[in-house]
């Protein structure tokens, strides 16, 4: 599958986004996790950059990785910008994921922090 | 021999121990799991020579260190062992050794024979031939890896703390018993490992009346391990030298700042953020 239409942005919109969104660019990309009942947990992907498309993101992953998940607003986050929430421990697949140059994103490593155990 | 090697002759000339017996002599200060293997390796050489180290309950972790480092060090000895039998083929053989700047001269590399425990060939002691960049360099890193066995891994290494306790308590809570024992060797406050503990678990929990931590969510002791030791690279090594012996405070502007009491320096760090947390359980939205 080509994943190059998830870049859906053009590289001179790059400068605005920065300064539009400085708290989020600037900072980490956080992979949590989180216990459910039982067994059970969330893995919260939090600050991708606005850059992506988080719906193309989400659907391709939900696929790849064979979960549910959805996507929290930035007003549901309560202003923390949209996460993507996924069904399970999904924390090493998603970084794969951005990380990934010709399958994900070509996120570079060092702006994701993986939280949890 | 030519004078900047006049301070080695000694070293040259004696006949340095196999790698095996020098790395028991020097304390390697590794856990449980590492303290089997060398206690096999010790078997090999000499089993009557030391009582195997107390297995002491406290220090059974060294939360410093993680899994993969260990396995380095097993490999580095590997690699140096493998790298004593090379030279030792080398000097035997004569053979051209491996990098590209020798093999184009095979000629003069033939004549770097010899062998530097033994101190034969080019190590003799009254030797005057002149010995080229890679047989030093080889030796140097014999030598350092023989003298200074601990050299690779100094510094954090003898850091241990207590491994947490961790106990069920009913269905959907951990107790993390000797949180505040911990956080004492930390030099830091129950709160701030607290919500560092909360933050990347992603839960909440309190302190029960013997200050121990009540968690939310089923833990392992592994788990919690594993966050602390991210909790004591980020808030409690000295970046510069790796020391534990470190202050956290609250400088100015609401800046957190660690100093070193080793080496003085001093750094910030961030403050710890909950960062996005999802609605678990109940769905209260949906009622309110
Ligand atoms: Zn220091």
């Amino acid at each position: 599958m080509s994943i190059e239409n998830l870049k859906s942005y053009d590289p001179f919109a790059e400068a605005d986004d920065d300064s539009g969104q400085t708290k989020q660019t600037q900072e980490y990309i956080h992979i949590r996790i989180q216990q459910r009942n039982g067994r059970k947990t969330l893995t919260t992907v939090q600050g991708i950059p606005a850059k992506f498309d988080h719906k193309k993101i989400l659907k391709v992953v939900k696929k790849d990785f064979a979960c549910n998940g959805t996507i929290i607003s930035d007003t549901e986050s309560k202003g923390m910008g949209e996460v993507i929430q996924l069904q399970g421990d999904q924390r090493l697949k998603i970084k794969e994921f951005l990380t990934n140059k010709e399958e994900g994103l070509g996120l570079d490593e060092k702006t994701i922090k993986v939280h949890g155990f | 021999m030519a004078s900047p090697n006049d301070d080695t002759k000694e070293t040259a000339m004696s006949h340095t121990p196999p790698p095996g017996a020098e790395a028991d002599g020097g304390d390697l200060d590794l856990s449980l799991m590492k303290k089997k293997k060398k206690k096999v390796k010790k078997d090999d050489d000499d089993a009557a020579e030391e009582a195997p180290a107390p297995a002491d309950g406290e220090e059974a972790i060294d939360l410093t260190m993680k899994k993969k480092k260990k396995k380095k060090v097993v490999k580095e000895e590997d690699e140096f062992a493998k790298k004593l039998e090379a030279l030792k083929l080398e000097g035997k053989e004569g053979e051209e050794g491996a990098a590209g700047g020798a093999a184009a001269a095979p000629a003069e590399l033939s004549e770097q024979d010899g062998d530097m425990e033994k101190g034969t060939g080019i190590w003799q002691h009254d030797e005057v031939k002149t010995i080229t960049y890679e047989p030093l360099l080889s030796r140097f890193f014999a030598l350092l890896a023989q003298k200074n066995p601990d050299h690779a891994t100094s510094g954090t290494r003898s850091y241990k703390i207590p491994p947490p306790q961790c106990l069920r308590e009913g269905n959907k809570k951990t107790i993390f018993a000797n949180i505040a024992e911990i956080c004492k060797r930390m030099k830091r406050t129950d709160e701030h490992v607290t919500s560092y503990l909360f933050a990347e678990l992603g839960t909440t929990g309190s302190v029960d009346g013997s200050r121990r931590l009540v968690i939310k969510g089923k833990f392992q002791q592994k788990q919690i391990e594993n966050v602390l030791r991210t909790y004591i690279i980020e808030y409690v090594t000295c970046k510069t030298c790796r020391s534990p012996n470190t202050e956290l405070s609250k400088g100015e502007n609401r800046l957190y700042f660690i100093t070193c009491n080793s080496c003085g320096s001093r750094r910030s760090v961030q403050a710890i953020k909950t960062g996005f947390s999802a609605q678990v359980g109940k769905r209260r939205k949906m009622q309110g």
